[in-house]
């Protein structure tokens, strides 16, 4: 197994663990995080791919992407204490009449 | 030889965080976990020569977003039902499902043989190199992240402003 190989198979792995934490977590900070690691999952994917490239537009988008994923987090942390203040938890049980 | 090495140990660690994080009951420790991967990534992305890329990691990923998370956490009531229960009803799909991603993962990896070799440390990708040409050939997209940020800030004083009407 080559360097290539052993990081694209290490970012799917984290993207699926990532995943299965979200489907599988009940705490909504959790599954936040879970997201995160997903994202972390992706980006050493972009990273190898654009070291083999060697291009600087790729290491463009990582920059990119990591403005976007603090920004959302910026977003995300105060909407979940805003829904823990409303409902007094975290569990995600508590939230089904967000359901249309 | 070093770097090979290097490589391999840092990998390790970043899938040992991401196990960590699925096995673990409290959010602080499923957070110190993630924020564990995240160096191993930088770890990772340092040995492979991409330094701009580790410095952002460390800088913005675990100086910023998981420093915001930790407080998030320590805001919050650690008596709450889901710190002590930790999945959901959908226990058995889920890890069935992660059995398959990861199998067919394998088999694609398998199928599709190498996809292409990089040497840690081969070619080193200055802060230089990145910066001149960031400021050079992409200071719209800056412009546009700078926007966006900048929307980022107004939504959170927004639902600030929601939560205090909640509150009254």
């Amino acid at each position: 197994m080559d360097n290539g190989q052993l990081l694209v198979a290490l970012g799917a792995v984290l993207f699926a663990l990532g995943f299965a934490g979200l489907v599988l977590r009940r705490n909504v900070l959790v599954m936040l995080m879970c997201m995160e690691l997903m994202l972390n999952g992706v980006t050493l994917c972009l990273v190898v791919f654009a070291q083999q490239a060697a291009s600087t537009a790729a290491t463009v988008l990582v920059f990119l992407v990591f403005v976007v994923a603090a920004a959302e987090i910026a977003i995300a942390v105060p909407i979940v204490l805003l829904l823990a203040r409303h409902k007094h938890t975290l569990d995600l049980g508590a939230y089904t009449d967000l359901k249309g | 030889m070093i770097g090979q090495a290097l490589l391999w140990f840092f990998a390790a660690g970043a899938l040992a965080g991401g196990v960590a994080m699925l096995v673990l009951r409290h959010p602080m420790h499923v957070a110190l976990s993630l924020i564990g991967t995240m160096l191993s990534l930088a770890g990772i992305y340092a040995a492979l020569g991409v330094h701009v890329v580790a410095v952002f990691q460390v800088l913005i990923y675990v100086g910023a977003v998981m420093v915001f998370m930790v407080y998030a956490i320590m805001l919050l009531d650690v008596r709450d039902t889901s710190f002590t229960s930790r999945y959901s009803g959908l226990l058995i799909p889920g890890v069935a499902g992660l059995a398959l991603f990861i199998g067919a993962l394998v088999y694609v990896l398998r199928r599709e043989g190498p996809v292409g070799d990089i040497a840690p440390g081969a070619t080193a990708f200055r802060v230089e190199r990145f910066s001149v040409d960031f400021l050079h050939e992409y200071w719209l997209h800056f412009e546009l992240t700078s926007v966006l940020l900048l929307a980022a800030v107004v939504a959170a004083i927004a639902i600030l402003k929601a939560k205090r009407r909640g509150d009254g």
